[in-house]
């Protein structure tokens, strides 16, 4: 295809002369415009139009920066027309020799749109300055205006400061050299892809601006950001930031959050103005968005989307909505131990509870915290915490609960992607808030010294917020609290990030609500149980549940610090009917076992339910728990961070179930429905749930304690709810004859051999059986459709270097994972197979797929 | 009726280099299918019945090899590690063309290219990779080279009536194999076998029964073959590492432990070809040399393919797992694998 630059059929570049009207030029004046535009082929293809996209690039790109949605809509034929412009004094559109400021450009962009005589429905999308230039054009043709579409832009409110990149830009000394003298501001730009612009690419964004007086618009336009009160183009911006709130159109915001310049804050400052837009994130990308990431695909699956604005199908709750606090609220005179702390001994009654979470509640909206507000809570489990979570709840703030399992890097995305208005912390977490720049107007946990605190950018704490909490109760003011609507935010959690970047998840009230009742019926726990919170989601339900709760001494977010002498000790405190754990931890309870004494040993006697939750638990770990509490139903629910629990199993259940491909996870829990949607031959998985034995496929579930959605993250939000009613969870499995749901591994982590998709768990269940085999995961080496199946996997004793497993060790393996049905090429030994922080169980076999594909390549092998 | 399959009337096929493992074995697969085989080598050979003798060289040889026959299978070829670039081109490239422009003479019908996997492939690993097209330019090592342009030229050849087909196997081995396992067998029987970066590289084989029947299935399915390059694997890629212990371990031989960096063994490698080559003029050394740059690369980078297409057009999957080859060899040697 003939191209005028790379990616650009010659098609496409056309050129218009428009008359302007902008008060900056003499009456009578025109300038030619160029464009990308599509109309001809569309006409060629016969195509009436559903509607425009009219693109709007900022500084200093060029209609370059959109060619990908051009290509987008011919490769998929697609009714859209896409017009994409140069601005005036950009690209390659005329020279006007004045200098245009912010309200002639939305003019212009007026006067070009009338010239082509753009009539029907309009899409504006917007990039960088841009951005606001389309958002004036959206607010000036509100009749024609279709949706909104923006990618890291801002419309600069009030308070914020100019990005501090942009300062430098825009200094006099600096900003005529860097950015029209030398093309320095060009160069900088373009080395914010992430992945590099390919050479030919960046030598096409460049090419219009060749030389200084080519580069103009690029100065003019770093001259005419408002960052000052009385800047000249103060007042279009203000007009432009305010009308956008008004704006009825459904919006669409893209970001790529490594942007030095328009930080999340700014996405953050759009989301507040379009409170009902979708938007996505794109963890690892950054300012060149739609450059680093394909946004075309997005983009026009959502412009497919008949009812942007409808609520999806979601499954109801049997039973009527009782909030969260309700519990709290009845027991306001009930002086019996409601929560309890090890270490430091701590422990509040009911009353002593509801008093705090009041005075705590009253404290937080003192300082101007709103209901829907977000606040993150870098607490440690225990009664601050509890406290915490539900003087939130009871004011209407929304809890982000990340924790420091997912390592500071992760916990550092997971923040800054929830972006929190305020965030509460221990001197650890405030460091980190302070050094690392996490959003959030931070809250001490404990009172500090004054130096420290304005070393630490602490605004209150809670002794404060405690204090003034009390007093205004004692004062006898009402406390001005309505009970949160049962269908806003509630929560946001956190994933794991065992695969790929942790993912928030959007709990409501009700869904929150929903979560304890399950947990309640399917495992019976009456008010009155007392339980050992050593699983952290669970941990913050006790007091809704009515239980009484002990946080053993450990730390929570390692969960091999947990020992079976803490654990008995946790549980004496309260005399506890259950205890909440994972494997890691419960494995450790069973090493340290040794050391526990008679009494300890009494008190785990007591025990009538034990729960092991996270990560699935090998049957004779389970029955190793069983003897050290022989009276306890021993149960292992299935589930995730999106929907808790799932299914239920139990040990006399696992043992009926007996070895099968994967791990038996049982049957649905009180309230949810469970189904698989199959895979076809090369491994995807369909539509349509079912529920027919021994068909693998992706497993779905259907619970009104499923989450309300992914935060910030549309495109993820689209796919797990891509089966009407139903989340996917992206793990795989199948029915058996009993009705038992066998979870065979991730979706993402299924093979695709030359005999069709092939999960993982059956062959590594069968590597773990032979004699000196540790933990297994079979990973994939090279293209779909033809893969290599390859076990990596620790030995007993571990390896000390990775590399190929001894010959005889090999075939041992081989063996018995053919039985299995699936041919394994190598077996790979490693001294240790990555896992997750949080639960030091969940293998990361996306990068051991990588690390195998490089070591079986050939060439020296390097640690995983 | 040529185009049916299986061949249901017995054919006259011409079998060349059927004196080596790999063409003795297709010859005696046709033979028990009742196809009337002739065969066409150098030295005589009891097992055959209906010889010519002479070399690809002679083209007047060659004219008398193809004579009356239906179909030819072509294995005949120089394979070394070693040696000069004219004697490859002479036997591999114009002996090819020679026998190509005979058949069609002669009227024959089929005709079956044995070529190898490393005619399209450049040094670099290959891991579940397609066959690819010949390059003599890219290919690697003289024997490499004078494949494929000798592959190049045969597929060129293809036409409804005279149909060529390019069967690629990989890594034939096999007992009374002289190529891969002997060689492996002595050189780890006097320690001259190194593993290089610890015997990691993926590589698919082919077992000798497997290639000999995929190259008569090429035969048998030329109407889906025809035009086509088609590489032959047992589908079951290994660490070399682990091949090479389970071939001496067949053998009786020790198992190589000492691992040389690839790096190391590759730039070695194309010292002592240089230094082989030189003394094998002066008539020095009459030996391979004990590592080559291209055998290095062979045991240091992987080597495995996508069987998908070369299955479906054959219609063919392999017969003997490689394991169960390890356990013929192992009989063959009276050696200890389980």
């Amino acid at each position: 295809m003939n191209e005028v630059f790379p990616g650009v059929p010659a098609a496409y570049s056309r050129r218009v002369q428009v008359p302007s009207t902008s008060a900056v030029d003499p009456a009578g004046s025109s300038h030619q415009w160029h464009l990308l535009d599509n109309e001809a082929e569309l006409a060629q293809r016969g195509i009436t139009p559903l509607g425009t996209l009219l693109c709007v690039h900022g500084n200093p790109t060029w209609s370059y920066l959109w060619r990908g949605l051009l290509n987008h809509v011919s490769t998929n034929q697609l009714p859209w027309r896409v017009v994409a412009v140069d601005q005036l004094d950009m690209g390659f559109s005329e020279r006007t020799g004045v200098f245009r400021r912010l309200a002639d450009r939305v003019n212009d962009l007026g006067d070009l749109t009338r010239a082509l005589g753009l009539d029907g429905d309009v899409t504006t999308v917007g990039h960088d300055w841009g951005g606001i230039i389309s958002l004036g054009w959206a607010v000036a043709h509100p009749d024609q205006l279709a949706h909104v579409v923006l990618t890291n832009t801002a419309v600069h409110p009030a308070g914020f400061e100019l990005p501090a990149a942009l300062r430098l830009a825009s200094h006099p000394a600096v900003h005529g050299w860097g950015t029209q003298s030398t093309d320095a501001f060009l160069r900088v730009t373009y080395s914010l892809a992430r992945p590099a612009l390919e050479p030919e690419v960046r030598k096409a964004f460049m090419e219009p601006y060749a030389n200084a007086s080519r580069r103009t618009g690029v100065g003019n336009f770093v001259a005419d950001i408002p960052f000052t009160e009385d800047h000249p183009s103060r007042p279009a911006l203000d007009a432009i930031s305010e009308g956008i709130r008004a704006l009825q159109v459904p919006a669409l915001l893209l970001w790529g959050p490594q942007d030095p310049v328009f930080s999340d804050r700014y996405l953050r400052d759009l989301i507040f103005r379009l409170p009902r837009a979708a938007v996505h994130r794109f963890e690892g990308a950054g300012h060149l968005l739609p450059e680093d990431r394909d946004i075309s695909t997005t983009i026009f699956d959502w412009l497919a989307i008949p009812d942007k604005t409808a609520e999806p199908e979601r499954a109801q709750a049997a039973s009527d909505y009782r909030p969260m606090l309700a519990e709290l609220d009845a027991r306001t005179q009930d002086t019996s131990t409601a929560v309890v702390d090890i270490n430091p001994p701590r422990s509040l009654t009911w009353a002593g509870l509801g008093q705090r979470v009041d005075s705590l509640a009253r404290g937080l909206a003192g300082i101007g915290v709103k209901p829907g507000d977000r606040v993150n809570l870098l607490v440690p489990p225990g009664i601050e915490l509890t406290s915490l979570i539900y003087a939130c709840l009871r004011l209407g703030a929304v809890i982000v609960v990340a924790d420091a399992g997912l390592g500071t890097r992760g916990l550092g995305r997971a923040i800054r992607g929830a972006g929190p208005a305020y965030l509460i912390g221990i001197d650890r977490a405030l460091t980190g808030a302070k050094v690392l720049g996490w959003p959030g107007i931070r809250i001490a946990v404990e009172a500090m010294p004054a130096a420290k605190r304005r070393l630490l950018g602490v605004r209150h704490t809670i002794p404060e917020l405690l204090a003034h909490g009390a007093a205004t109760a004692e004062s006898g003011q009402p406390n001005g609290f309505t009970a949160a609507d049962p269908d806003a935010d509630a929560a946001v959690l956190f994933t794991s990030g065992s695969t790929g970047p942790a993912k928030g998840v959007v709990y409501t009230h009700r869904q929150l609500a929903a979560m304890r009742d399950t947990l309640r019926e399917t495992y019976n726990l009456k008010a009155g149980s007392a339980l050992v919170a050593g699983f952290a989601p669970f941990a913050l339900l006790g007091p809704a549940l009515g239980a009484t709760s002990v946080t053993p001494d450990m730390d929570v977010t390692a969960p091999r610090t947990l020992t079976a002498t803490a654990l008995a000790d946790a549980a004496a405190a309260v005399s506890a009917t259950t205890v909440f754990a994972s494997p890691a931890a419960l494995a450790n309870v069973l090493e340290t076992s040794g050391a526990l004494n008679g009494s300890q040993r009494k008190v785990l006697e007591g025990i009538s339910l034990m729960l092991s939750a996270g990560a699935p638990i090998p049957e004779p770990l389970l029955a190793r728990v069983q003897e050290l509490v022989p009276r306890a139903r021993v149960h292992t629910p299935y589930g995730m961070t999106e929907a808790l629990p799932v299914t239920d199993i139990d040990l006399e259940g696992i043992r009926a179930a007996g070895p099968g491909n994967g791990v038996c996870v049982g049957t649905a829990v009180a309230g949810a429905q469970v189904a698989i949607a199959v895979l076809d031959s090369s491994g995807n998985a369909g539509d349509q749930p079912e529920t027919t034995a021994n068909r693998t496929g992706e497993i779905l579930v259907r619970a009104p304690h499923v989450k309300d959605r992914y935060d910030r993250l549309w495109i993820t939000e689209q796919l797990s709810t891509s089966v009407p009613g139903w989340h996917r969870t992206g793990d795989v499995g199948h029915f058996d004859e009993a009705g038992r749901l066998w979870v065979e591994g991730r979706l993402g982590h299924v093979l695709s051999t030359v005999n069709g998709p092939t999960t993982p768990v059956a062959a590594e269940q069968a590597a773990e059986s032979v004699p000196g085999a540790g933990r297994a995961a079979l990973v994939g080496v090279g293209p779909a459709g033809t893969q290599a199946p390859v076990l990596v996997m620790e030995s007993i004793p571990p390896a000390r270097r990775a590399g190929p497993a001894p010959a005889d060790l090999a075939h041992a393996v081989r063996a018995a994972v053919a039985a299995t049905g699936t041919r394994v090429s190598a077996v790979l030994l490693v001294p240790g197979l990555p896992t997750d922080i949080r639960h030091n169980s969940k293998i990361d076999r996306s990068a051991l797929a990588a690390w195998a594909t490089t070591t079986l390549a050939g060439g020296r092998i390097r640690k995983p | 009726m040529s185009t049916q399959e299986p061949l249901q009337v017995p054919r006259r096929v011409l079998v060349t280099g059927a004196s080596g493992l790999l063409g003795g074995a297709v010859a005696g697969l046709l033979r028990t299918k009742g196809h009337h085989v002739r065969t066409f080598q150098r030295r005589p050979s009891s097992a055959s019945t209906d010889e010519v003798l002479g070399s690809l060289i002679d083209p007047a040889a060659v004219r008398r090899a193809v004579e009356g026959m239906d179909a030819v299978i072509h294995l005949a070829a120089k394979v070394s590690f070693t040696g000069s670039w004219h004697d490859f081109v002479a036997t591999n490239t114009t002996g090819t063309n020679t026998l190509l422009e005979a058949s069609a003479d002669a009227g024959v019908r089929d005709l079956v290219f044995v070529s190898s996997p490393s005619v399209a492939h450049f040094g670099e690993p290959l891991a579940g990779a397609g066959a690819g097209t010949a390059d003599p330019e890219r290919a690697r090592g003289n024997y490499a080279r004078s494949k494929a342009s000798a592959e190049l030229n045969a597929l060129a050849r293809d036409s409804p009536g005279f149909r060529v087909t390019a069967i690629r196997p990989h890594v034939v081995w096999g007992p009374g194999d002289t190529q891969l396992v002997e060689r492996v067998i002595e050189r780890a029987a006097g320690g001259r076998l190194p593993l290089l970066d610890g015997g990691a590289a993926l590589i698919d084989t082919t077992y000798i029964d497997n290639a000999a029947s995929a190259i008569v299935r090429g035969l048998e399915r030329m109407e889906h073959a025809h035009g086509r390059a088609l590489v032959i694997t047992n589908g079951e890629p290994r660490p070399v590492g682990e091949l090479i212990a389970g071939i001496c371990q067949a053998g009786g031989a020790p198992v190589p432990r000492l691992s040389v960096p690839g790096w190391l063994a590759r730039g070695a490698g194309s010292v002592i070809e240089r230094v082989w080559l030189a003394a094998g003029k002066r008539n020095l050394v009459y030996d391979e040399p004990p590592m080559t740059r291209f055998l290095a690369e062979q045991l240091s980078t992987a080597h495995w393919f996508d069987q998908r297409e070369t299955r479906e057009v054959l219609d063919w999957t392999p017969d003997v797992s490689l394991d169960e080859g390890l356990i013929r060899l192992a009989a063959h040697y009276g050696g200890t694998r389980p």
